[in-house]
């Protein structure tokens, strides 16, 4: 279970970023999560909401992308999407590959900000 | 009162902090002159055993050292001592994996460049250490015959990050009727062009083998750097 830890990282960056944009209210972190992350995506969310409490963050969501895995087939020469993590082969040709093109990501992609503009007297 | 909800781009990796750690780590390695292998693996599949024995008769040509995480215990520590290397203990707490900065702060009071090989067996657990980059030069994964064959494709991801695999407890492999071809060709799926050791850290058969791959590696990364 070492997805509060990451969760807990993806709060602490997206503090980060409220601070460097001044005074914001962030109310969503989209996030891109590779199938060979590593990550078990329900397990993160649910830690996400426990790491946020008492944070600036409270109350945000978490907006999880699930990224494919991409291989590079030597035979095709091309990237082909992965059909299943537990067979890395091409899915045109067959071919094994070892080579990933994408499928790894832990990554925060964009933030939902809300700026408060002051009230009218 | 007027809310503008708007998106902004970040695009950061979340493991940055640790990518950079290990990066850095690396680079020291290679300084010095010394070849890292991390040990992954399911609790009880016989890693300090493995690695025991692996100190004390790759310590008998060169120079070794080991770093060993655990929740909880200083036992594994206690019983790599006996081979003579050099041996720290990372005590994890809770925590499921070693992270690179764990294996920086337990460097500091050790000269690499008295090391040949140093080795960091990671907490017993096949899927939180997938995600650490520790800046080690080779990712061993160890599955013993009692596991099941089926052991790569129930944590594919942890067998993509490695660069190696070994198969241990050999000795058992009729007694629990292990399936040899199977086990490989579950291995060749996740990860195809593996090379896989089969052998018994108990008798030592197939030991050597895996020695002279460790060997050609460090001298393969040597020559590399003389260039």
């Amino acid at each position: 279970m070492h997805e509060l830890s990451i969760a807990m990282s993806i709060v602490e960056m997206a503090e980060e970023e409220i601070e460097r944009q001044g005074c914001v209210q962030i109310t969503a972190v989209h996030l891109k999560l590779g199938a060979l992350s590593g990550v078990v995506k329900e397990a993160l969310v649910a830690s996400y909401e426990m790491a946020c409490e008492g944070t600036p963050l409270a109350g945000s969501r978490l907006v999880v992308e699930d990224i494919p895995v991409i291989v590079f087939c030597p035979r095709c020469q091309a990237q082909r999407a992965l059909s299943s993590i537990q067979l890395f082969c091409c899915a045109a040709c067959g071919t094994p590959t070892p080579e990933i093109v994408q499928g790894k990501e832990i990554e925060v992609a964009a933030l939902e900000i809300e700026e408060w503009a002051p009230n009218p007297v | 009162m007027g809310a503008e909800p708007r998106l902004v781009e970040v695009r950061k990796n979340v493991l940055k902090q640790n990518d950079l750690t290990a990066r850095g780590l690396r680079q020291r390695f290679r300084a010095a002159g010394v070849f890292v292998v991390s040990l992954v693996s399911s609790p009880g599949t016989g890693k300090t055993m493995f690695l025991e024995k692996t100190l004390s008769l790759l310590g008998q040509n060169y120079r070794v050292a080991a770093l060993v995480g655990d929740l909880a215990t200083e036992n594994d520590a206690i019983r790599l001592a006996r081979s003579g290397a050099p041996v720290k203990q990372i005590t994890t707490g809770t925590l499921c994996h070693l992270e690179a900065a764990m294996i920086e702060n337990s460097l500091e009071e050790w000269d690499l460049n008295n090391l040949d090989f140093l080795f960091i067996e990671n907490v017993g657990n096949l899927v939180c250490p997938s995600s650490y980059d520790l800046g080690e030069n080779l990712r061993l994964v160890l599955i013993s015959v009692t596991e099941g064959e089926d052991k790569p494709l129930k944590y594919p991801t942890i067998f993509n990050s490695a660069d190696v695999a070994v198969v241990t407890k050999m000795d058992l492999a009729s007694a629990v009727e292990f399936d040899w071809h199977s086990a490989y060709s579950n291995i060749q799926a996740v990860r195809p062009g593996m090379q896989v050791f089969k052998l018994s850290a108990k008798t030592g058969d197939g030991m050597q083998e895996y020695f002279d791959f460790l060997a050609a590696r460090r001298d393969a990364l040597r020559a590399a750097i003389a260039i």
